[in-house]
């Protein structure tokens, strides 16, 4: 369990509903869900996730902690944001689901190889290097993460299509050496560690 | 402008539902003159297109009958139909009213025998049924109607129909010549008996009411299911003709929800439940209701009438607001949703879907007196020189028996009000 983690179990105890209220993004409109169900039945990935938003609501408000931080389903949102438009309380569902996924992430109990997730992060991570994103690098870390032989398959596979971009100029493979990068790095990586450090206060996690 | 027809120390009553004839008797049967003025062409306003009530499931026409008759009975009450007030100025006790009167074509002559509907040839929707049915350019507005004459619509003017409908009138009584008119009249108080209107159900987008033909109101369930209905009280679908069985109700079809009416319509559960008794009188034990509800708000002793709903094997209920709803090829509808009692995902189809749809005031998009005090929702609430009040369902989403009561509180503060006109004034009351 990370440190964080524990800090916050023993902050809060049983109330993983005030827990969220305090923590999580939007949290604090978790408490006004009535359970209708229209979120659950307007989700386009509604048949493929484990539990629907409602269902999460509840676990929430049933201290289910655990398993809602575990959850793959708030990273298994889109943003199609069917849900906010058609939730008769108008709660912000869609970001709720981002902040959940959030918050597990830094608490360390988000699911582990989960696709998704494993994009988001390889995502952040290249872009927080150098403040663009290097889509040649992003594509390979992609393709590799599962390991070497599945990544020289996964190669092949869109072999046609990297040629095409290449053709189109869309793709340079100069990229692989360093790549281009915002004029002043060092300032995006101030930016995102002040940023970081905001939020820390903001959300407790320092104390 | 005709001449005035009343004093400052007449009550205004507007509107003619069970709501506005309930406060204009109670408060001419204390000795007080009333104006009663209805927009439509008789009184009974929505009550008049119920089937039944609950939950004593007895007859409207039984209530509008009572009325009617204290209404012919009284010399205190002056009824104007086809009347609509368009101003309101002044304050407590000394108000102007300005009200348009618009051409009904036929004059008390009337007797109602219908031989200029037998005439006539061009039809319209019928306004009375929901549209669900048609009726022709001359008609008597229901069975029931108050006063009992006939109305042409204003689209026979000009046309060959009026010259028929009036060479076949025995007593002289279309007029083909009537204009619309303005009234100006004085009153010391005024009672807004309102109403409410139904919630454009074609705006809740994932229920389709306005592409699926089997898809309807609750209301036009109440037309279909009554004897004197369109269908003769049978359950006919729409799409087809074909008999409803297995019908799906549709809880807070607008109510509820931020995106549509705030607040909760508050009958809308017991209007559900009372039609599962249509249904059951319909098709017996092969009839099938099923209720999808957020929760169901039966308020105080009609609790005992949803756990009598409960008992019966016919009706089920799902907990559960649904989401959407598809049609398949035979023009069934398939409800699409996620249940709250266990998170099951259900895809059920019925023969037809009644959407149990929210109450928003009728004055809604009317301009009302600035004077008014209304709620987040429209609903009236009183007026700032306390001159002015709400009765009935214009106050808040009421079922007949709290209209009436609320009705006759309305009339008792009215009456209060013209009370201390008289007094200011030196006279007696």
């Amino acid at each position: 369990m990370s440190e964080q983690n524990q800090q916050a179990v023993a902050r809060y105890r049983n109330n993983f509903l005030k827990e969220v209220e305090d923590r999580v993004e939007d949290g604090e409109w978790v408490k006004m869900c009535m359970q209708c169900g229209v979120c659950a039945g307007s989700c386009p990935f509604g048949p493929h996730w484990e539990h629907s938003p409602q269902k999460i609501f509840m676990m929430i408000r049933a201290g289910k902690r655990e398993e809602v931080l575990a959850s793959d389903s708030m990273w298994m949102c889109t943003s199609c944001y069917n849900c906010i438009v058609r939730c008769p309380r108008k709660l912000p569902i869609t970001h709720i689901m981002h902040g959940l996924a959030h918050y597990a992430h830094r608490l360390g109990m988000a699911p582990k190889g989960q696709p998704t997730r494993e994009i988001a992060r390889l995502f952040w991570n290249n872009l927080a290097k150098t403040g663009r994103v290097n889509e040649l690098k992003f594509s390979l870390a992609m393709y590799f993460k599962d390991g070497f032989v599945q990544g020289i398959k996964n190669l092949l596979a869109m072999q046609g299509i990297g040629m095409g971009l290449m053709k189109a100029r869309r793709l340079n493979p100069m990229e692989i050496l360093g790549g281009h990068k915002c004029k002043d790095k060092d300032g995006i990586h101030k930016m995102i560690a002040k940023a970081r450090e905001i939020e820390e206060r903001k959300q407790g996690y320092a104390s | 402008m005709s001449p005035s027809i009343a004093t400052n120390q007449t009550i205004l009553v507007v509107g003619g539902g069970i709501g506005g004839m309930t406060a204009a008797l109670e408060a001419a049967e204390c000795g007080k003159q009333v104006i009663l003025v209805e927009r439509n062409a008789t009184l009974g306003g929505r009550t008049a297109r119920m089937n039944r009530y609950f939950p004593k499931m007895c007859h409207p026409t039984c209530g509008l009958e009572i009325n009617l008759r204290r209404l012919k009975g009284n010399r205190n009450v002056r009824v104007m139909t086809m009347a609509e007030v368009s101003s309101v100025t002044g304050r407590r006790g000394d108000y102007t009213i300005i009200l348009k009167l618009t051409p009904r074509y036929v004059n008390t002559n009337c007797t109602a025998c219908g031989d200029c509907a037998a005439a006539v040839e061009a039809e319209i929707s019928n306004p009375y049924e929901y549209g669900l049915s048609k009726t022709r350019v001359a008609y008597l507005p229901h069975t029931m109607a108050y006063p009992m004459h006939y109305v042409l619509d204003p689209s026979i003017i000009g046309t060959a129909d009026a010259g028929k409908a009036k060479a076949a009138c025995k007593y002289d009584a279309i007029d083909l010549d009537m204009q619309a008119e303005t009234v100006e009249l004085k009153a010391g108080a005024i009672v807004w008996a309102t109403g409410w209107k139904p919630y454009d159900a074609a705006k809740i987008q994932p229920y389709g009411y306005d592409r699926f033909a089997n898809v309807i109101t609750s209301l036009e369930f109440e037309r279909l299911a009554d004897p004197h209905g369109p269908t003769g009280g049978k359950l006919l679908r729409p799409s087809d003709g074909k008999e409803a069985k297995n019908i799906a109700f549709i809880q807070c079809a607008g109510s509820r929800d931020e995106n549509h009416l705030r607040h909760c319509s508050r009958i809308c559960c017991m209007a559900s439940l009372k039609q599962t008794h249509y249904v059951r009188e319909a098709c017996g034990e092969s009839g099938k209701s099923t209720i999808y509800y957020i929760d169901i708000r039966v308020i105080d002793r009609l609790e005992d009438f949803y756990r009598k709903v409960q008992q019966d094997p016919t009706v089920s209920f799902v907990k559960s607001k649904v989401a959407k709803i598809v049609e398949d090829k035979d023009g069934n509808p398939v409800l699409h949703g996620v249940d709250t009692e266990g998170y099951h995902r259900y895809a059920t189809t019925h023969d037809l879907v009644v959407l149990a749809v929210g109450m928003e005031p009728e004055t809604n998009g009317i301009k009302l007196p600035d004077d008014l005090l209304l709620d987040s929702s429209g609903f009236i609430e009183g007026s700032h020189d306390e001159g002015m009040f709400g009765a009935g369902a214009a106050t808040s989403p009421l079922d007949v028996n709290r209209s009436v009561q609320s009705a006759t509180a309305a009339a008792l503060r009215a009456i209060q009000v013209v009370h201390k006109t008289a007094a200011a004034e030196g006279g007696r009351p």
